[in-house]
């Protein structure tokens, strides 16, 4: 069946990240003086086949760990849910 | 008499310093072979170099897309063998993103673009390329990129440290190793790294950019030419050489 996962990659804590400060600059500079920080990440969208949530689930990590993301630098999650057929045919 | 070095020089789509390898190599003796990224077998080279460039768009991250061309298996048993390699710039991002070398390279801190001549202190002179420099002297070398910051965990950093395998750190024109002279927030101020053996170098700047006076400086070629010195000391390569 289809899949579709909202794989969210973070840069990891402690690493700096110019983009995020440089983002909270423009939010403050609006004036939304309560921004303290903001990290910059990737939002990926992957729609897959797998057989079940178990077999999603355990691509995903892999997906993850090979090449979605650099471990030395950066972390993921991700929401999977199943890829309704409606939501297909809307979407293309 | 021992031949030229047979180097590979590897394309993938977005390289863009392959030509200019290519040029260096007529400056230098080399027999350069341009080699595509889907190629498998990297025949009989010496020598391997990664130029710099955009490899597949540099798209999810630099690198990230590139260690998976077909070509890196050979160029990662041709490094594990002790092959000499060399990554600069975007090669240098792909190297670390295979696991060749150690670290990652980060967007710069100011988020500049920086493209400009970079004074550089030679901490070690070992392996391959480095061998005729001098440990303590100051080379300069362009750089040209957006992604050069130098991130490791603390423990690597000090390992890399401890065994001698940071060889270059941005400095200023007199040597000195400044927050002022590193020009994209690398930690501490590296610039280039080898492997455990001492033949695999990925640096950020450009030797290939620094091989004519008229452009303003030669110390590229004192890089580029140590190879054919270094291979006729290795008994395997000289070997294969005769």
């Amino acid at each position: 069946m289809r899949w579709l996962a909202e794989v969210h990659v973070r840069l990891r804590s402690g690493i700096a990240d110019p983009e995020g400060q440089t983002i909270a600059g423009g939010l403050r500079s609006l004036g939304f003086d309560g921004v303290t920080d903001v990290r910059a990440g990737k939002l990926l969208r992957v729609s897959f086949e797998a057989a079940d949530r178990a077999a999603a689930e355990a691509a995903l990590g892999q997906m993850c760990s090979r090449l979605l993301t650099n471990p030395v630098m950066e972390t993921a999650d991700w929401e999977l849910s199943a890829d309704e057929p409606a939501a297909v045919a809307i979407e293309s | 008499m021992s031949r030229a070095p047979r180097v590979a020089v590897l394309v993938f789509p977005g390289t863009w310093s392959d030509r200019d390898f290519a040029h260096v190599a007529g400056l230098v003796g080399w027999e350069a072979r341009l080699l595509w990224h889907t190629e498998v077998d990297l025949g009989d080279a010496d020598a391997v170099v990664l130029p710099g460039g955009f490899a597949h768009g540099d798209h999810l991250r630099t690198g990230a897309i590139a260690r998976f061309s077909p070509v890196m298996r050979a160029v990662e048993a041709f490094a594990a063998a002790g092959g000499p390699v060399l990554g600069s710039c975007n090669g240098f991002q792909v190297l670390t993103e295979a696991g060749i070398l150690p670290g990652v390279l980060l967007r710069n801190d100011h988020l500049e673009f920086r493209c400009d001549w970079q004074p550089l202190r030679v901490e070690r002179a070992v392996g391959p390329w480095l061998g005729a420099l001098t440990p303590g002297e100051t080379i300069c070398l362009p750089i040209s990129h957006g992604e050069g910051r130098y991130y490791a965990e603390a423990s690597v950093l000090d390992e890399l440290d401890a065994t001698g395998r940071v060889v270059l750190r941005y400095a200023d024109v007199n040597g000195a190793v400044t927050p002022d002279a590193n020009p994209n927030g690398s930690l501490r101020s590296i610039a280039g790294i080898v492997n455990e053996r001492g033949n695999v170098l990925g640096l950020m700047p450009h030797p290939e950019r620094a091989v004519e006076a008229e452009v303003g400086g030669t110390d590229g070629l004192r890089i580029l030419r140590a190879l054919d010195d270094w291979l006729v000391m290795q008994p395997a390569a000289a070997e294969r050489r005769l």
